[in-house]
This record gives structure tokens, C-alpha cells and sequence, in this order.
């Protein structure tokens, strides 16, 4: 390999297109669910732990920052699950091309978006 | 080639397949879970009820263990392409793990309450 080529790894500087954009977003959200898991699992151990531990799981979502957290859990799985069947259609050979992947890639943020409000009005 | 001692299925196609097979059973949980929030009156006896199922248990199960897996492919292919350094990888990979396997407990108690 040349060793005189330019080289420019100042990630400021690259352009993303779409598509790198969704597979980043995919990755992050997978690592916030994986971190996620642990406060859904505690809701619910506390919630089937009696009638008095499901009344504090409700008690507790009734404040703002667990409501947020939530919110901020279930749109990583939103994203995560539409990314995830667009990559399912891709293995099915949907979406591969340059123009259908970029518009996969502009549905699956439009959907998730739409799926994302939906879930913020219904936690509040 | 070093990397591929720990992955999951000891080979990329194993670890694609792995990780398809699970997204299939993840996706139907997660569907089905929401779905039942969103449509049903979610109280303490609709909550138990479902989750004093066999069915449901065994169904919550497979997403347990299918999270797992899902997440140990999903969290090797970061790591590895992110962590270059050897050690420091399978430090995070190790911790990960055992988050993993901890879940998985946590979650066979709630279920069965052992």
C-alpha cells in the first residue's frame, strides 16, 4: 500500500450518507437496549412481586424521569426493531441496490420516528 | 482470524444465522409485549395472569435467551470493530457476558420464582 496517500480520518470532516447514518443509529440503540434490559427487568420483578410491588411500578412511572426513561428505552427499540426488518428484507434481497437502500434507509427514519411520537404520547 | 475465538458460532455464517434466527423470535415479543400493553387494560390480574402462563413463560424464555445470543453477536461485531486493542476487548466482551448471563438468571427467577 502507499504509504503517502492522503489520509484523512478526522470523522468531523467525513459525509455520512443515510444509510451509514441508520447503521450507527442501529448499533447504538442496540447497546441502550442491552443496557435497558436491566431496568425493564427489575419493573418486572418488582411487578409480579405482589399487588403492592405492581402498584409501586405504576407509582413509579408516574414520575417525569422514569416516564423518560422509558420513553428513551422504547425508542431505542422502536428504531431498533424497524432497522432490524429492513435488514431482514435485505437478506431477502429487498433494499440492496444504491436508490432502494437509500430509500429503505429514509423509511426505516421516517417509521421510527412516527412509531417514536407514538410512544412518548402514549407514556404521558 | 484470532477475533473469531470468541464469537458465538465460531464462524460469520453461524453468527449471521444466529443472529436472524434470534431477531425473528425478538421481534415477536417485542410485538406481542406492546401489543398487549397498548390494547389491553394492564392491571395486577391481566399482568400475573399472562405471566402465570406456561405458554407465556416458555415464550419469554426464548426471548430471554434469544437476547442473549442477539446481543453477544450484536456487541462482538462492535467491539471488534471498535476495540482494537486485545486486552481491553475481552475485558469488554467478558463484562458484557456476564451481564448477559445475569439476565438470564434474573429473568428464570422472575419467571419461576425460584
Amino acid at each position: 500500500m502507499n504509504s503517502k496517500r492522503p489520509v484523512n480520518l478526522d470523522l468531523g470532516k467525513f459525509h455520512f450518507p443515510l444509510p451509514a447514518i441508520t447503521s450507527i443509529l442501529h448499533r447504538i440503540s442496540g447497546i441502550i437496549i442491552f443496557v435497558g434490559v436491566a431496568f425493564l427487568l427489575y419493573g418486572l420483578d418488582l411487578s409480579l412481586s405482589g399487588e403492592d410491588g405492581f402498584n409501586r411500578v405504576s407509582g413509579l412511572l408516574d414520575s417525569f424521569l422514569a416516564k423518560l426513561i422509558i420513553w428513551g428505552i422504547l425508542s431505542a427499540l422502536l428504531y431498533h426493531l424497524v432497522a432490524g426488518i429492513k435488514h431482514l428484507l435485505m437478506d431477502m434481497g429487498i433494499g440492496e441496490e444504491l436508490e432502494s437502500g437509500r430509500l429503505a434507509a429514509k423509511a426505516t427514519i421516517v417509521v421510527s420516528v412516527i412509531l417514536i411520537i407514538l410512544a412518548g404520547v402514549w407514556v404521558w | 482470524m484470532v477475533n473469531s475465538v470468541t464469537n458465538l458460532g465460531r464462524s460469520g455464517v453461524y453468527d449471521w444465522l444466529i443472529q436472524r434466527v434470534t431477531a425473528y423470535a425478538l421481534a415477536l415479543y417485542t410485538v406481542f409485549m406492546l401489543g398487549f400493553m397498548v390494547f389491553n387494560d394492564v392491571n395486577y390480574e391481566t399482568w400475573t395472569a399472562l405471566f402465570g402462563q406456561t405458554w407465556f413463560k416458555i415464550f419469554s424464555l426464548l426471548a430471554l435467551l434469544s437476547l442473549g445470543a442477539h446481543a453477544w453477536v450484536g456487541l462482538w461485531t462492535v467491539t471488534t470493530d471498535y476495540i482494537k486493542a486485545t486486552l481491553p476487548r475481552f475485558l469488554f466482551q467478558a463484562g458484557c457476558g456476564l451481564v448477559m448471563f445475569v439476565y438470564l438468571v434474573w429473568g428464570i427467577q422472575i419467571l419461576w420464582g425460584l
